[in-house]
């Protein structure tokens, strides 16, 4: 799992009004290389939620220098971009788990897929 | 029906069914990718972030890779992600089920693709499923993950117009407009074995701001007001007459 995805991942169990955002504890982190695309990163950057992100790569001992708050213009600061693009598409946690903030409710992550499948009582 | 056997949701629930098992599965696959990528109507030479439901094996995924934009698929069986995963599949792929709902921030997806998967929505597999329930949890929480003005379209074999009309309900419920794209709706054999033969409609829903296409008018047009004024005289109430003054704006005061 990306995380990209893990950004905008949010717990669906029922009861849950935010679920926002989910812990990572990985127990696997891998890094894959990705081509480059700045124009991607860049139309993600406001999508993101920026502290989630940080503290997801903190969790992941991949923040390296990623700055707690966003950089005011970025589209032209490649080497921000750069730090954003690997930490976003990069890093890929392959084996751990996520956990609901809320419900505490944990969703195993194996081979790098999350397992979001909830039970009858919780969906 | 001699061809409703052949229909896979028929035979096993989602998870244990496996549509790569039919090589030809792969070229018609592609084939529908493009035509739902087509369809959604994407800005050219720009990089979107695309939801796939019911992405399988991570053929459709394969596609938008090709044309350059990141993915993230969704599927319920495990068995079918771990082909993905072993034809090293670029996008991102999660287990989950339609079902239950999409579990994504609002906003998140640029366009959402859905390649032969609504059907199998339509199907229940457990005593507790209610496949209206499951429809509208789908295409809420659906709508909600798209970006404004982004599109959905859904590739699908609907048995009968029933299941298509309960699609189509649910998904207007939930806020979605637009219609059918029938491709090639002359051919009977196409509607008998869907399966064998690239042709099926593919529903492509917008994501619209207005709310009211649940059947009722917009609140405090004329329309509304006769339409209430009907409703109290069923119930026996004392109600005015209709005349040429009602529901007319008054004049401007100072």
């Amino acid at each position: 799992m990306k995380l990209l995805t893990h950004n905008m991942l949010t717990s669906h169990v029922k009861g849950v009004t935010k679920g926002y955002p989910l812990l990572i504890k990985a127990t696997e982190v891998k890094v894959n290389e990705v081509d480059f695309n700045p124009k991607f990163v860049c139309r993600m950057i406001p999508k993101l939620e920026w502290s989630a992100l940080v503290q997801a790569a903190d969790q992941l001992g991949h923040r390296e220098d990623l700055p707690g708050e966003l950089v005011p213009d970025y589209e032209k600061n490649e080497d921000f971009l750069r730090k954003v693009h690997r930490v976003l598409l990069e890093v890929e946690v392959i084996e751990g788990c996520l956990q609901c903030p809320e419900s505490g409710r944990e969703f195993p992550i194996s081979r790098g897929i999350p397992n979001m499948l909830l039970n009858e009582d919780e969906a | 029906m001699a061809s409703s056997c052949r229909r896979p949701e028929h035979t096993a629930p989602p998870e244990v069914v496996s549509l790569t098992a039919f090589s030809r599965m792969i070229e018609i696959q592609t084939q529908m990718s493009e035509r739902a990528v087509e369809l959604l109507s994407l800005p050219e030479g720009q990089a979107c972030f695309l939801l796939d439901v019911g992405c399988g094996s991570g053929l459709s995924g394969d596609y938008l890779t090709e044309e350059g934009h990141y993915w993230v698929g969704v599927d319920i069986s495990s068995a079918m992600l771990d082909v993905a995963l072993d034809r090293e599949v670029e996008g991102d792929l999660l287990l989950g089920d339609m079902g239950q709902g999409m579990p994504f921030r609002p906003g998140t997806f640029d366009g959402c693709i859905s390649i032969s998967a609504l059907q199998w929505l339509c199907n229940a597999d457990k005593r507790s499923h209610s496949p209206p329930k499951r429809l509208y949890t789908f295409f809420s929480t659906l709508y909600s993950s798209l970006a404004r003005g982004s599109r959905a379209v859904f590739q699908l074999y609907p048995e009968n117009s029933e299941q298509l009309e309960l699609i189509t309900s649910q998904a207007m419920r939930a806020g979605f407009s637009g219609g059918m794209v029938v491709d090639y709706p002359n051919s009977t054999k196409a509607k008998k074995d869907g399966l064998k033969t690239l042709i099926s409609s593919s529903l492509s829903l917008r994501r619209c701001r207005f709310n009211n296409m649940k059947g009722k008018s917009v609140k405090k047009g004329r329309d509304w007001i006769m339409e209430k004024k009907d409703r109290r005289r069923r119930q026996g109430k004392n109600v005015r007459p209709d005349t040429k003054y009602t529901g007319r704006q008054r004049r401007p005061h100072f």
